[in-house]
Protein backbone atom coordinates (compact mmCIF):
# COMPACT_ATOMS: atom_id res chain seq x y z
CA UNK A 1 0.00 0.00 0.00
CA UNK A 2 2.72 2.17 0.49
CA UNK A 3 2.85 2.84 -3.62
CA UNK A 4 -0.37 3.89 -3.29
CA UNK A 5 0.48 7.21 -4.03
CA UNK A 6 2.78 6.75 -6.45
CA UNK A 7 0.16 4.79 -8.50
CA UNK A 8 -2.01 8.01 -8.10
CA UNK A 9 0.34 10.40 -8.77
CA UNK A 10 0.62 8.81 -11.52
CA UNK A 11 -3.20 9.48 -12.85
CA UNK A 12 -3.70 11.94 -14.97
CA UNK A 13 -6.78 13.09 -13.74
CA UNK A 14 -5.89 13.28 -9.89
CA UNK A 15 -2.68 15.53 -10.72
CA UNK A 16 -4.80 17.60 -12.79
CA UNK A 17 -7.58 17.92 -10.52
CA UNK A 18 -4.70 17.93 -7.26
CA UNK A 19 -3.14 20.84 -8.80
CA UNK A 20 -5.94 23.42 -10.07
CA UNK A 21 -5.57 24.62 -6.18
CA UNK A 22 -1.95 24.88 -6.38
CA UNK A 23 -1.74 27.71 -9.53
CA UNK A 24 -3.42 30.70 -8.05
CA UNK A 25 -0.35 30.29 -5.20
CA UNK A 26 2.39 29.91 -7.71
CA UNK A 27 1.22 32.38 -9.81
CA UNK A 28 1.02 35.11 -7.27
CA UNK A 29 4.43 34.13 -6.09
CA UNK A 30 5.79 35.06 -9.09
CA UNK A 31 4.16 37.74 -10.06
CA UNK A 32 5.49 39.34 -6.31
CA UNK A 33 9.18 37.69 -6.43
CA UNK A 34 9.64 38.52 -10.01
CA UNK A 35 8.34 42.31 -9.82
CA UNK A 36 10.71 42.94 -6.54
CA UNK A 37 13.46 41.48 -7.76
CA UNK A 38 13.40 42.90 -11.27
CA UNK A 39 12.65 46.47 -9.27
CA UNK A 40 15.42 45.74 -7.35
CA UNK A 41 17.87 44.53 -9.50
CA UNK A 42 17.02 47.12 -11.96
CA UNK A 43 16.92 50.24 -9.99
CA UNK A 44 18.74 49.85 -5.90
CA UNK A 45 21.34 47.34 -6.37
CA UNK A 46 24.36 49.16 -6.87
CA UNK A 47 26.32 49.64 -9.94
CA UNK A 48 28.86 46.69 -11.25
CA UNK A 49 32.53 48.48 -10.46
CA UNK A 50 34.22 47.00 -13.77
CA UNK A 51 31.35 46.36 -15.77
CA UNK A 52 28.86 49.42 -15.32
CA UNK A 53 25.10 48.91 -15.65
CA UNK A 54 25.44 46.42 -17.53
CA UNK A 55 25.83 43.59 -15.46
CA UNK A 56 22.13 44.47 -14.57
CA UNK A 57 21.64 41.68 -17.08
CA UNK A 58 23.23 39.42 -14.53
CA UNK A 59 19.40 39.19 -12.87
CA UNK A 60 17.43 37.61 -15.89
CA UNK A 61 20.50 35.76 -17.21
CA UNK A 62 21.63 33.55 -14.30
CA UNK A 63 18.12 32.39 -13.32
CA UNK A 64 17.15 31.68 -17.01
CA UNK A 65 20.65 29.63 -17.22
CA UNK A 66 19.65 28.03 -14.13
CA UNK A 67 16.39 27.05 -14.70
CA UNK A 68 17.06 25.69 -18.51
CA UNK A 69 19.31 23.10 -17.44
CA UNK A 70 17.39 22.37 -14.08
CA UNK A 71 14.38 21.84 -16.63
CA UNK A 72 16.47 19.47 -18.73
CA UNK A 73 16.98 17.33 -15.61
CA UNK A 74 12.81 17.14 -15.33
CA UNK A 75 12.49 16.77 -18.85
CA UNK A 76 15.36 13.55 -18.63
CA UNK A 77 14.24 12.15 -15.15
CA UNK A 78 10.40 12.54 -16.24
CA UNK A 79 11.43 10.51 -19.72
CA UNK A 80 13.37 7.75 -17.32
CA UNK A 81 9.95 7.71 -15.33
CA UNK A 82 7.84 6.67 -18.31
CA UNK A 83 10.22 3.92 -19.66
CA UNK A 84 10.45 2.52 -16.27
CA UNK A 85 7.14 2.77 -14.85
CA UNK A 86 4.89 3.26 -18.55
CA UNK A 87 3.61 6.35 -16.31
CA UNK A 88 1.30 8.52 -19.04
CA UNK A 89 1.76 11.51 -16.71
CA UNK A 90 5.27 11.08 -16.74
CA UNK A 91 5.53 11.55 -20.69
CA UNK A 92 3.35 14.16 -20.28
CA UNK A 93 5.70 16.25 -18.16
CA UNK A 94 8.31 15.41 -20.47
CA UNK A 95 6.66 16.72 -23.38
CA UNK A 96 5.65 19.84 -21.61
CA UNK A 97 9.22 20.55 -20.21
CA UNK A 98 10.64 20.84 -23.78
CA UNK A 99 9.26 23.99 -25.13
CA UNK A 100 9.59 25.47 -21.91
CA UNK A 101 13.33 24.54 -21.60
CA UNK A 102 14.21 25.56 -24.65
CA UNK A 103 12.33 29.11 -24.26
CA UNK A 104 14.51 29.23 -21.28
CA UNK A 105 17.90 28.35 -23.25
CA UNK A 106 16.91 30.87 -25.66
CA UNK A 107 16.84 33.61 -22.88
CA UNK A 108 19.81 32.81 -21.19
CA UNK A 109 21.91 32.33 -25.36
CA UNK A 110 20.22 36.22 -26.02
CA UNK A 111 20.89 37.96 -22.43
CA UNK A 112 24.32 36.43 -22.53
CA UNK A 113 25.05 37.92 -25.85
CA UNK A 114 23.34 41.11 -25.39
CA UNK A 115 25.33 41.62 -22.09
CA UNK A 116 28.51 40.72 -23.99
CA UNK A 117 28.31 43.09 -26.32
CA UNK A 118 29.60 46.02 -23.94
CA UNK A 119 31.81 43.37 -21.50
CA UNK A 120 33.66 41.60 -24.20
CA UNK A 121 33.64 44.03 -27.02
CA UNK A 122 31.43 40.99 -29.15
CA UNK A 123 27.86 39.38 -29.13
CA UNK A 124 29.12 36.16 -29.83
CA UNK A 125 32.49 33.34 -28.81
CA UNK A 126 32.49 29.91 -29.65
CA UNK A 127 33.39 29.42 -25.80
CA UNK A 128 32.87 26.42 -24.03
CA UNK A 129 30.32 27.47 -21.73
CA UNK A 130 28.37 29.00 -24.48
CA UNK A 131 28.75 26.47 -26.94
CA UNK A 132 27.52 23.97 -24.78
CA UNK A 133 24.47 25.70 -24.11
CA UNK A 134 23.86 26.04 -27.61
CA UNK A 135 23.87 22.09 -27.82
CA UNK A 136 21.41 22.16 -25.08
CA UNK A 137 19.06 24.08 -27.06
CA UNK A 138 19.76 21.70 -30.12
CA UNK A 139 18.94 19.12 -27.23
CA UNK A 140 15.70 20.63 -26.87
CA UNK A 141 14.41 21.50 -30.30
CA UNK A 142 15.76 17.92 -31.21
CA UNK A 143 12.72 16.55 -28.82
CA UNK A 144 10.19 18.56 -29.67
CA UNK A 145 10.95 17.60 -33.64
CA UNK A 146 11.36 14.04 -32.41
CA UNK A 147 7.70 14.01 -30.86
CA UNK A 148 6.32 15.65 -34.07
CA UNK A 149 7.74 12.87 -36.10
CA UNK A 150 5.71 10.04 -35.06
CA UNK A 151 1.98 9.87 -35.32
CA UNK A 152 1.51 7.26 -32.19
CA UNK A 153 2.14 9.31 -29.47
CA UNK A 154 3.47 5.94 -27.51
CA UNK A 155 6.39 5.91 -29.79
CA UNK A 156 6.91 9.56 -29.62
CA UNK A 157 6.79 9.59 -26.05
CA UNK A 158 9.68 6.53 -26.34
CA UNK A 159 11.75 8.42 -28.57
CA UNK A 160 11.88 11.67 -26.70
CA UNK A 161 12.58 9.58 -23.87
CA UNK A 162 15.73 8.29 -24.94
CA UNK A 163 16.93 11.00 -27.16
CA UNK A 164 16.41 13.08 -23.23
CA UNK A 165 18.28 10.60 -21.17
CA UNK A 166 21.34 10.66 -24.14
CA UNK A 167 21.29 14.45 -24.32
CA UNK A 168 22.23 14.41 -20.06
CA UNK A 169 26.28 13.62 -21.06
CA UNK A 170 25.58 17.64 -22.35
CA UNK A 171 24.50 18.53 -18.78
CA UNK A 172 27.68 18.20 -16.41
CA UNK A 173 30.10 19.65 -19.17
CA UNK A 174 27.83 22.58 -19.29
CA UNK A 175 28.25 23.19 -15.53
CA UNK A 176 31.90 22.30 -15.33
CA UNK A 177 32.83 24.30 -18.90
CA UNK A 178 33.92 27.73 -16.91
CA UNK A 179 36.60 25.50 -14.81
CA UNK A 180 37.88 23.00 -17.55
CA UNK A 181 38.38 25.37 -20.41
CA UNK A 182 39.13 29.32 -19.40
CA UNK A 183 37.85 31.33 -21.51
CA UNK A 184 35.80 34.46 -22.21
CA UNK A 185 32.74 32.94 -19.57
CA UNK A 186 33.18 34.21 -15.75
CA UNK A 187 33.11 31.27 -13.77
CA UNK A 188 30.23 30.76 -11.22
CA UNK A 189 29.82 33.64 -9.14
CA UNK A 190 27.37 31.35 -6.65
CA UNK A 191 28.65 28.17 -4.94
CA UNK A 192 26.84 26.24 -2.50
CA UNK A 193 30.32 24.69 -1.21
CA UNK A 194 32.05 27.87 -0.63
CA UNK A 195 31.00 31.75 0.00
CA UNK A 196 29.55 33.06 -3.20
CA UNK A 197 31.69 36.20 -5.04
CA UNK A 198 29.06 38.53 -5.08
CA UNK A 199 27.87 41.12 -2.54
CA UNK A 200 24.91 40.79 -0.56
CA UNK A 201 23.83 43.87 -2.06
CA UNK A 202 23.57 42.13 -5.45
CA UNK A 203 23.06 38.75 -4.05
CA UNK A 204 19.54 39.34 -2.43
CA UNK A 205 17.71 40.72 -5.79
CA UNK A 206 19.28 37.84 -7.05
CA UNK A 207 18.64 35.11 -5.26
CA UNK A 208 14.59 36.68 -5.51
CA UNK A 209 14.92 36.75 -9.37
CA UNK A 210 16.35 32.89 -8.94
CA UNK A 211 12.97 32.04 -6.25
CA UNK A 212 10.76 33.68 -8.81
CA UNK A 213 12.33 31.57 -11.82
CA UNK A 214 11.39 28.45 -10.20
CA UNK A 215 7.93 29.89 -8.99
CA UNK A 216 7.19 30.60 -12.42
CA UNK A 217 8.56 27.63 -14.05
CA UNK A 218 6.26 25.16 -12.07
CA UNK A 219 3.25 27.12 -12.68
CA UNK A 220 3.89 27.38 -16.50
CA UNK A 221 5.20 23.51 -16.59
CA UNK A 222 2.08 22.26 -14.19
CA UNK A 223 0.30 24.45 -17.22
CA UNK A 224 1.15 23.24 -19.83
CA UNK A 225 0.90 19.63 -18.45
CA UNK A 226 -2.70 20.10 -17.94
CA UNK A 227 -3.35 21.18 -21.30
CA UNK A 228 -1.80 18.23 -22.47
CA UNK A 229 -3.18 16.07 -20.46
CA UNK A 230 -6.97 17.45 -21.48
CA UNK A 231 -5.47 16.74 -24.74
CA UNK A 232 -4.51 12.94 -24.39
CA UNK A 233 -7.25 12.55 -22.05
CA UNK A 234 -9.84 13.65 -24.56
CA UNK A 235 -11.80 10.94 -25.16
CA UNK A 236 -12.69 9.94 -21.56
CA UNK A 237 -15.90 11.69 -19.70
CA UNK A 238 -14.03 13.58 -17.13
CA UNK A 239 -11.93 15.60 -19.91
CA UNK A 240 -15.45 16.73 -22.11
CA UNK A 241 -17.17 17.63 -18.06
CA UNK A 242 -14.32 19.60 -17.67
CA UNK A 243 -13.54 21.65 -20.91
CA UNK A 244 -17.66 22.01 -20.96
CA UNK A 245 -18.09 23.04 -17.74
CA UNK A 246 -14.79 25.77 -18.00
CA UNK A 247 -17.13 27.36 -21.03
CA UNK A 248 -20.54 27.43 -19.44
CA UNK A 249 -18.60 29.69 -16.72
CA UNK A 250 -17.03 31.86 -18.95
CA UNK A 251 -19.94 31.99 -21.07
CA UNK A 252 -21.77 32.86 -17.96
CA UNK A 253 -19.28 35.83 -17.25
CA UNK A 254 -19.89 37.83 -20.09
CA UNK B 1 18.70 51.01 -0.24
CA UNK B 2 18.98 53.84 -2.64
CA UNK B 3 17.57 54.54 -6.01
CA UNK B 4 20.68 54.24 -7.98
CA UNK B 5 19.77 56.58 -11.06
CA UNK B 6 19.13 60.96 -10.55
CA UNK B 7 16.08 60.85 -12.40
CA UNK B 8 14.17 58.66 -15.28
CA UNK B 9 16.42 59.73 -17.87
CA UNK B 10 19.59 58.54 -16.53
CA UNK B 11 17.29 55.10 -15.53
CA UNK B 12 16.73 54.76 -18.96
CA UNK B 13 19.99 55.61 -20.10
CA UNK B 14 21.80 54.12 -17.36
CA UNK B 15 25.51 55.80 -19.07
CA UNK B 16 25.24 53.97 -22.03
CA UNK B 17 24.11 50.51 -21.47
CA UNK B 18 20.34 50.78 -21.23
CA UNK B 19 20.02 49.53 -24.32
CA UNK B 20 21.28 46.66 -23.44
CA UNK B 21 19.84 46.00 -20.28
CA UNK B 22 16.19 47.38 -21.77
CA UNK B 23 16.31 44.85 -24.66
CA UNK B 24 17.32 41.88 -22.44
CA UNK B 25 14.90 42.56 -20.08
CA UNK B 26 11.75 43.38 -23.07
CA UNK B 27 12.61 40.21 -24.94
CA UNK B 28 13.05 37.62 -21.88
CA UNK B 29 9.46 39.03 -20.26
CA UNK B 30 8.09 38.86 -23.90
CA UNK B 31 8.81 35.36 -24.14
CA UNK B 32 7.83 34.18 -20.50
CA UNK B 33 4.65 35.58 -21.29
CA UNK B 34 3.84 33.75 -24.07
CA UNK B 35 5.16 30.57 -22.33
CA UNK B 36 2.28 31.30 -20.33
CA UNK B 37 -0.10 32.04 -22.82
CA UNK B 38 0.16 29.43 -24.54
CA UNK B 39 -1.88 26.91 -22.45
CA UNK B 40 -4.97 29.29 -22.05
CA UNK B 41 -5.37 29.22 -25.84
CA UNK B 42 -4.66 25.31 -26.47
CA UNK B 43 -7.64 24.65 -24.14
CA UNK B 44 -9.58 27.12 -25.59
CA UNK B 45 -8.80 25.53 -28.87
CA UNK B 46 -9.86 22.00 -27.40
CA UNK B 47 -13.03 23.61 -26.26
CA UNK B 48 -13.79 24.61 -29.83
CA UNK B 49 -13.33 21.35 -31.30
CA UNK B 50 -14.94 19.14 -28.67
CA UNK B 51 -18.21 21.95 -28.98
CA UNK B 52 -17.77 21.78 -33.07
CA UNK B 53 -18.22 17.67 -32.80
CA UNK B 54 -20.94 17.78 -30.00
CA UNK B 55 -22.88 19.98 -32.34
CA UNK B 56 -22.25 17.45 -35.56
CA UNK B 57 -23.11 14.30 -33.13
CA UNK B 58 -26.26 16.45 -32.33
CA UNK B 59 -27.37 16.70 -35.59
CA UNK B 60 -26.94 13.40 -36.78
CA UNK B 61 -29.01 12.27 -33.97
CA UNK B 62 -31.67 14.48 -34.52
CA UNK B 63 -31.37 13.63 -38.09
CA UNK B 64 -31.58 9.76 -37.37
CA UNK B 65 -34.67 10.88 -34.90
CA UNK B 66 -37.12 12.54 -37.69
CA UNK B 67 -35.94 9.55 -39.79
CA UNK B 68 -37.43 7.11 -37.39
CA UNK B 69 -40.51 9.63 -36.82
CA UNK B 70 -41.05 9.52 -40.49
CA UNK B 71 -40.89 5.66 -41.36
CA UNK B 72 -42.14 4.23 -37.99
CA UNK B 73 -46.03 5.05 -38.72
CA UNK B 74 -46.02 3.50 -42.11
Amino acid sequence: MAWQWFHRLGSPRWFYQKTGAWLPWLALASVVLLTIGTVWGLGFAPQDAKQGHSYRIIYIHVPASFLALAGYYIMAISGAIGLIWKMKLSFAVMRAAAPIGAVLTVIALFTGAVWGKPTWGTYWVWDARITSMLILLFLYIGVIALARAFSREQVADKACALLALVGTVNIPIIYKSVDWWFTLHQPATIKLTQSSSIDPSMFYPLLTMIIGFYCLYAWTLITHTRVLVLQREWRTQWVQQELLAGESQAGEGK
Amino acid sequence: MQFQFAGFADFMAMEGHGIYVWISYGVTFALLASLAAFPLLRRRQLQRELQRQQRIQQRRRQAENGRKATTEPA
